[in-house]
């Protein structure tokens, strides 16, 4: 039966260093991947998975009544990864074989391959309407499963995205929670030069979604919007997330259009990993 | 509408797309069935399940990536989605989510694309899909279906239903020959052979398939023995049914509504070349798109008819 992982404050901030730090280190294995925008979602995921938000199932990733978590920014699969190994669908020893070839853990997420893995993604602006579909499921089946995605924010100009805001709004599914990573940068620069896509929550307000602006850091404002949202009825929820892309290892947060697709040098190595534990 | 059929007195029956709409009613009796359509159901025909099963059906607009995406995630919950627009639309608008969310991830998708082919007519070249079999072909693991009546098309609906995996479906706007009677004895990747023959093979699908049986007609008159195969799956192809007619017969025509490039004709070839050169000779649409104009004049105009099957028959056999 699928169940919900509560766990304390500490332990929950313990868990963000160790999953950080994961991925630091297996994307320096690698020696490529996105680790910026991964550590960018970590508070996001460590509630989601470790705050008694999502109800999952490692023995049965399939499920029927589990809540999906669909990873639309398939680029931050390091993270999720580390999020899946730590929740036990998989040893986080197969962390270190990321990318390589005959592993599972490929540069973007493979629902095939990976368990847990819910959607495969790396084409941007796929994930909500596959989340729509999920929601949909669940109302015709009077399953009472609840629905997350996460995206990117320059995922955001995706026109897809909102045609399927268009459709969740319309059709009222509350159980669907959208999740914006709002790390403000996107491949070459910062997400206001390319499309400013700023205010997003009258935006989705007028799509008939609910909408809020967090500090996506915070533990405790993540744990209480994503309480928010599950309280929500007749309108998806949508959470905008500010975070810091590259969040906890200076060289990255210093210079996010730099290191948008770069893994952290082995010699830069240590010294990120000792941020990471100083944090 | 005659498609040049001079030799044989086909029933016009219903058009393939209204097979499908009413077999996928029925299939509707299957509570995991969902429909999503573009807003063209009364062109697709999946009105009829709108009709029966309306909580089951979805009108998501003019948005066909996002329907795409909403039925691979119905799919990742167990259910059956099927998908429905003009086909131009659903395979061009929607390609990489059909890749993406779809093809990759193997999931059980149906999608049905009406209105293909240049036999729309007046509507011209922007509505007209010409180069969905090409794209739905190239995608690993997906099952591509061009019926050439109603009651194959009729069973093919069922039959994409009840089969597991990502399935394309190409229905027609007009009204065409009947080619089978009720109940088509149709298997997914088993060509049909609807005329045995020994000097040539005519290989077709959709509305070239009565083409195809007619040009075979006036062939016989000139003393040509004409074997003519359904290829209604171009995906998975009927290796051994191409192979056979290679061997069996001096050469193969194949007939197709679609462009030169990546259709039934391409994969034909392909099979042959490296199983057995044959001397072969194709009739479709070339490499141009077209015009508007009534059917029958654009099929006539750019080279669709019994008459330009028979042209391509007496290449082959004069080589």
């Amino acid at each position: 039966m699928p169940q919900a992982v509560a766990k304390t404050r500490d332990e929950q901030e313990e868990i963000a260093r160790k999953l950080r730090r994961d991925i630091v280190v297996s994307t320096t294995e690698a020696g490529s991947g996105h680790p910026s925008t991964s550590l960018s979602q970590v508070e996001l995921m460590t509630i989601l998975y470790f705050g008694g938000v999502l109800r999952y199932d490692p023995t049965n990733p399939r499920d029927p009544e589990r809540d999906r978590f669909i990873l639309s920014k398939g680029h931050g699969a390091p993270g999720l990864y580390a999020f899946l190994a730590e929740a036990g669908y998989f040893p986080s020893e197969e962390l270190m074989t990321l990318r390589k070839l005959g592993s599972p853990l490929e540069g973007h997420p493979n629902m095939n391959r990976v368990p847990g893995v819910e959607a495969s993604t790396g084409s941007l602006g796929q994930g909500l309407s596959i989340g729509v579909g999920h929601a949909l499921s669940a109302r015709l089946d009077g399953l009472d499963f609840r629905v997350y995605v996460m995206t990117g924010d320059g995922e955001v100009e995706q026109g897809q995205i909102w045609e399927a805001v268009m459709f969740a709004g319309n059709h009222g599914l509350d159980n669907l929670t959208l999740i914006i990573d709002h790390n403000g940068y996107q491949q070459t620069a910062a997400v206001d030069e390319v499309q400013p896509l700023d205010p997003l929550v009258p935006k989705l307000e007028s799509f008939k979604w609910q909408a809020r602006e967090i500090d996506g850091h915070s533990l405790d404002e993540v744990e209480s919007a994503l309480d928010w949202a599950c309280g929500v009825t007749g309108a998806p929820q949508a959470i905008i997330a500010r975070t810091v892309k590259g969040k906890g290892v200076s060289l990255l947060e210093s210079a996010p259009h730099k290191w948008h697709g770069k893994p952290i040098p082995k010699d830069e190595e240590p010294k990120a990993l000792e941020e990471i534990a100083a944090s | 509408m005659t498609f040049g059929i001079k030799n044989i007195d086909f029933e016009i029956g219903p058009a393939t797309r209204e097979a499908f709409g009413k077999a996928l009613e029925q299939a509707g009796a299957d509570e995991r069935v969902v429909v999503l359509d573009g807003d063209v159901n009364n062109s697709t025909m999946t009105m009829f399940f709108k009709d029966r099963y309306p909580d089951r059906f979805f009108n998501a607009g003019i948005a066909e990536s996002d329907l795409v995406g909403i039925a691979a995630g119905l799919a990742g919950s167990n259910k059956i989605p099927v998908v429905s627009s003009f086909a131009t639309f659903l395979l061009c608008n929607a390609f990489d989510q059909i890749r993406m969310s779809v093809a990759f991830p193997d999931q059980n998708v149906k999608m049905v694309g009406t209105h293909a082919g240049i036999s729309i007519g007046e509507d011209g070249p922007s509505q007209m899909a010409v180069e969905d079999i090409a794209l739905a072909c190239s995608l690993p693991g997906v099952t591509v279906m061009v019926p050439a009546d109603a009651p194959s098309a009729e069973v093919a609906t069922k039959a994409m239903i009840e089969r597991e995996g990502p399935t394309y479906l190409r229905c027609g706007r007009p009204k065409v020959p009947i080619i089978y009677g009720e109940g088509a004895d149709f298997h997914i990747g088993k060509a049909n052979t609807l005329r045995e023959g020994d000097d040539i093979t005519l290989i077709a699908n959709g509305i070239m398939v009565a083409m195809a049986l007619d040009a075979a007609e006036t062939l016989k008159g000139e003393g040509v023995s004409v074997r003519v195969l359904d290829m209604h799956t171009v995906k998975p192809i009927d290796v051994a049914a191409i192979e056979r007619a290679a061997n069996e017969t001096r050469g193969i025509v194949v007939a197709e509504e679609h462009l030169c490039y990546g259709g039934l004709g391409s994969t034909v070839a392909m099979v042959l070349a490296e199983r057995s050169p044959t001397n072969m000779s194709f009739v479709n649409l070339g490499d141009t798109y077209a015009t508007s104009g009534t059917p029958e004049e654009l099929l006539q105009q750019y080279g669709l008819t019994p008459r330009a099957i028979e042209d391509a028959a007496r290449r082959v056999l004069k080589t």
